[in-house]
């Protein structure tokens, strides 16, 4: 690392960068091998030692207090006191020094907002913030643009930029290839914990991509285009709450055809959750319907929902997609355990199991030493293979993926899609939800954008990813055309899909008070007659 | 409740310990080669030389063994200590060290040979009966505690940490006994009758901390807890009611159980090995059916290792837990119903049901928490209590000591790190042991 330089760390999932990190870091230990600081080794055994010697990181996941004020949160840890034995926290000295940071690079810190009202952008940059009082010279930023908008990225490199321009030094880990050609002055490709190659940022994406996997892959995802057919899933007025009892998805409408990918976007915490948890029965629907070939499905449990043919990804594999202590044959029955061929009455059927499991592992490419393996010891691609065999290996009305590529790497992601588009290609209706935009780009037919609980544009596949940038941190173009809708209908596959289930998001984009006061009281009612145009749309056409 | 497992960082990095990892490959090394090619000999290691790869690893079975030693380590210089003539030999122990020696190893081995004579075999006996009673009076104490250790063991692979198994067993013993002396039924009836009894007791003792959970969210360890203090106190009362008390009597015993709702004994008089313990092996077949080879077994295991995607997958965890805690509390009440359906005693008193149902936590822990596993335990801690009444009345040493050294084995069986640590052993599942225990709090 040369001083003032932003140096990208590019690899796989798994491929040992946050572990590389974390050892620089001083969390752990090498087995072999030293650091070097301005020559001289250096011996780490804790994270003070690290800060010592200049090294700051920012973990993917934010240590931050919630209900601590910024200044109190950098502050924790390296508490400067006064009135000697007594030990006053001298906060002011350290507000003072939070604004000046925050002022010097440009990082426009509140010093005195508290963390849990910060935008996700902001939190992160209090990290930074966090580190730069530390006087660190290197900043190791670990999948720092994980949980940003795009919008908010732009901002991130801005940052990273004026760091760089101030002598510090960045080692910015990553698989976004993007990023890594937009900031980085160098990239070293980590993979399988072994340094592949030094690459410079005018290397092809292609390059880097195929550097990372050891091969070439596709980035783009290859389709026909749709021949949607009937609705399967059709949601209307849908609110529902979050852990905390704050509404999360207010009043949704949404249509998915069979033969069709919708996907939804938006930033984490938009409600995307709750509005697949809701659908799956995991979640109580408070108003509005959710139908599944006709047919109510809300207030169903899971179990039902599950057996009346959807299959369903969700977005934390570890949480609530696979149990890890279980065999990789047992997660690959997970929701199917009790029925035949694996089980019949109160008693399991072992043999059914394995060779149905064998089977699958041979079909998804699921690279495991064994069927009876604990999954929790397979690579996160893998795992997630095991999810995605267990979810297609039975015939299916409507299939959700919820972040179905999430801390997958590259050559799985590929996999993965591409069994998602067969599923779409034998006639089964598809609902993808990402945070990531290329993904929603590259898999759906159409994209619904949502927004604080509402889906607030739908557009086709070709929209300038700037224009879905904008809907996802809640601005609509107000372009001459009106709305984004005029615009892109055309460029969507199917023009019947985008007409009948985006118009009230029409409405709403063209500003009525009308529609307005719609959303913000969400009855069904509202919903209902705002739907009914795109009903009768559908039977004239 | 936390995953020791987990590592700071992001979470996609799946915590895949090498000792895991290894741990898989050998334990399917078999299995995986036949699947994949079934003519074709790779270098498969022998099974002599895994097992020797394997003693001086810290698995399961070493950290065990090593950790029964070490408890037998301490329970000597407790003996050592808490002997006062052996201890007078100390105070002159640079002048004679031979003594305090000769006296401390006369104390301790005759100590712990009483305990073998005691609980397996006693090389003196002349006759069969004498030769059988050691194993006898072991299966004796083995029976009900092998109940209460899969009762604990069930729920905690359930993932709830059933503390109640003693007022479980407390209600399971007051109903097998009111069958066992209100009900006028035929030999054989009878003694089914009473069982059931127990074992109903025990699931509605089970069922409220169940239903509490599911309903409420109530931490099943306070209501379990809450639960044993109105058993045993009702218990109490129910004593010294009309139509219960022995009516001989002005002190708290029941009516004794009809000899029609006994178990009948394995050996015959005069031995008091009865066929709760043949029970026993039926029941420890049954959970290990259950929980392996059911559907039942599958969802309990899935809501206790993730309850998440349990309910993901389309399970109902709150009917799990409700169901985890009636098995359980059946269970419990089972192993209660011996107390007085066996031979220990044939009326209830207010201590009737012993320390069974907290022993049961200790044997669930020890057996680490599989069916078999908790059935050997059962059968040490079964052989420790049987040896510890001969060794306090040949070698005086006191019956708690017995208390003490089986708390000690399972401290150290619950530190395997300590174990690893004193012995030097290569790290090989030992971090796997420590997750297992800690979990579900």
């Amino acid at each position: 690392m040369e001083p003032g330089e932003i140096h990208a760390l590019l690899g796989e999932n798994g491929a040992g960068k946050s572990t590389l990190m974390n050892v620089l870091y001083g969390l752990y230990q090498p087995d072999e091998g030293e650091i070097l600081i301005d020559g001289k080794p250096l011996k780490l055994r804790g994270p003070s030692d690290a800060i010592a010697a200049g090294i700051g990181m920012v973990h993917q996941h934010f240590m931050l207090v919630p209900v601590f004020t910024v200044t109190e949160n950098i502050m924790l840890g390296a508490e400067q006191v006064r009135g000697g034995i007594a030990g006053f926290l001298d906060r002011r000295r350290a507000r003072r020094e939070v604004a000046e940071v925050s002022e010097r690079y440009n990082l426009q810190v509140d010093p005195d907002a508290v963390i849990e009202d910060l935008p996700v952008g902001v939190q992160q940059r209090v990290e930074i913030v966090k580190a730069l009082t530390r006087d660190v010279d290197l900043l190791i930023l670990d999948e720092p643009t994980a949980v940003l908008t795009p919008q908010e990225t732009e901002e991130l490199l801005a940052v990273m930029r004026s760091l760089k321009a101030a002598g510090k030094s960045i080692v910015f880990i990553t698989h976004k290839l993007g990023e890594v050609k937009a900031i980085a002055d160098r990239i070293t490709v980590i993979r399988r914990g072994k340094t592949v190659g030094t690459a410079s940022p005018e290397a092809s994406r292609d390059e880097l991509a195929a550097l990372m996997v050891g091969r070439t892959v596709r980035l783009t995802v290859d389709k026909t285009p749709a021949t949607p057919g009937q609705p399967v899933l059709e949601v209307s007025g849908l609110v529902v709450d979050d852990d905390r009892q704050v509404r999360a998805v207010d009043g949704v409408d949404l249509t998915v055809r069979a033969g069709e990918v919708l996907g939804v976007a938006g930033v984490q915490g938009n409600g995307q959750t709750e509005l697949i948890e809701s659908i799956m029965g995991l979640r109580p629907v408070l108003a509005g319907t959710v139908a599944l070939d006709g047919q109510r499905i809300d207030g169903w449990s899971t179990k039902k929902v599950l057996r009346a043919g959807v299959g369903y990804v969700p977005e934390d594999r570890s949480v609530d997609g696979l149990v890890k202590e279980f065999t990789v044959a047992e997660n690959l029955v997970l929701d199917i355990y009790d029925r035949p061929p694996f089980g019949r009455g109160l008693s399991l059927r072992p043999d059914e199991i394995d060779r149905s499991a064998a089977e699958r592992i041979e079909q998804f490419d699921v690279r495991t030493s064994s069927a009876d393996a604990p999954v929790g010891t397979l690579s996160g691609g893998n795992q997630q293979k095991v999810i995605v065999a267990r979810e297609l290996s039975r015939p299916l009305k409507l299939f959700i993926a919820a972040q179905p590529t999430r801390g997958v790497d590259v050559g799985s992601i590929e996999f993965i899609h591409s069994r998602v588009i067969h599923e779409r290609d034998i006639g089964t209706a598809v609902l993808v939800v990402s945070s990531e935009l290329d993904e929603v780009i590259g898999l759906a037919d159409r994209i619904a954008v949502m927004y604080r609980g509402r889906i607030i544009g739908v557009v086709g596949p070709d929209t300038p990813r700037e224009e879905i940038g904008l809907l996802m941190a809640g601005i609509i173009p107000d372009a001459p055309g009106g709305s984004p809708d005029d615009g892109t209908a055309p460029t969507a596959t199917t023009d019947p899909d985008v007409a009948a289930t985006t118009d009230a998001d029409v409405a709403s984009d063209a500003g009525t008070p009308a529609t307005t006061a719609r959303n913000v009281t969400a009855t069904t009612d509202g919903v209902v007659s705002a739907d009914r145009p795109g009903s009768e749309d559908e039977k004239d056409r | 409740m936390s995953d020791l497992n987990a590592q700071p960082g992001s979470p996609d990095k799946e915590p895949a310990s090498e000792d895991q990892a290894a741990r898989t490959a050998l334990g399917n090394t078999e299995r995986a080669e036949a699947a994949t090619t079934p003519g074709e000999s790779g270098p498969r290691p022998t099974l002599g030389r895994l097992f020797l790869e394997n003693l001086w690893a810290a698995n399961t079975f070493t950290v065990t063994l090593l950790s029964l030693v070490l408890a037998m380590i301490v329970g000597a210089i407790l003996m050592i200590i808490s002997d006062r003539e052996v201890l007078a030999t100390y105070s002159y122990i640079t002048a004679r060290p031979s003594d305090a020696l000769n006296a401390s190893w006369t104390l301790v081995s005759e100590a712990y040979a009483n305990l073998f004579k005691g609980s397996i075999f006693d090389p003196a006996a002349t006759n069969a009966d004498a030769a059988l009673s050691p194993i006898s009076e072991t299966l004796t104490y083995t029976a009900p505690l092998v109940f209460t250790g899969l009762s604990v063991a069930l729920a905690f692979r359930g993932g709830l940490f059933n503390i109640g198994a003693q007022g479980q067993a407390t209600m399971g013993v007051i109903l097998a006994a009111l069958a066992g002396f209100l009900l006028p039924l035929p030999p054989g009836l009878h003694l089914l009758v009473a069982v059931l009894a127990g074992a109903l007791g025990g699931a509605i003792w089970g069922f409220i901390p169940g239903i509490l959970k599911a309903r409420t969210g109530a931490h099943e360890v306070i209501n379990t807890i809450m639960l044993n203090y109105i058993a045993v106190y009702f218990l109490t009362w129910l004593i010294v009611q009309n139509g219960v008390q022995d009516p001989n009597r002005t002190d708290a015993i029941s009516r004794a159980v009809d000899s029609s709702a006994q178990f009948p004994r394995v050996f015959g008089e005069p031995l008091r090995a009865h066929t709760g313990i043949v029970l026993a092996v039926l029941a420890t077949w049954a959970v290990a059916w259950l929980l392996n080879r059911s559907t039942v077994g599958f969802e309990l295991r899935a809501v206790g290792a993730n309850p998440d995607a349990a309910r993901t997958a389309g399970m109902s965890v709150t009917r799990t837990y409700v169901l985890i805690m009636v098995i359980a509390g059946a269970l419990a009440g089972l192993g209660g119903s011996q107390m007085v359906l066996g031979t220990t005693a044939a009326a209830l008193t207010p201590l009737v049901v012993a320390q069974i149902g907290f022993d049961g936590i200790l044997v669930a822990l020890l057996g680490r928490v599989k069916p078999w596993g908790v059935a050997l335990a059962a059968l040490l801690f079964g052989a420790l209590q049987a040896g510890g009444n001969r060794m306090q009345s040949y070698s005086g040493i006191s019956l708690e000591l017995v208390t003490v050294l089986q708390a000690l084995i399972v401290i150290f069986i619950a530190a395997p790190a300590l174990v690893k640590a004193i012995f030097q052993l290569r790290a090989a599942r030992a971090a796997r042991l420590q997750t297992s225990l800690a979990k579900g709090w």
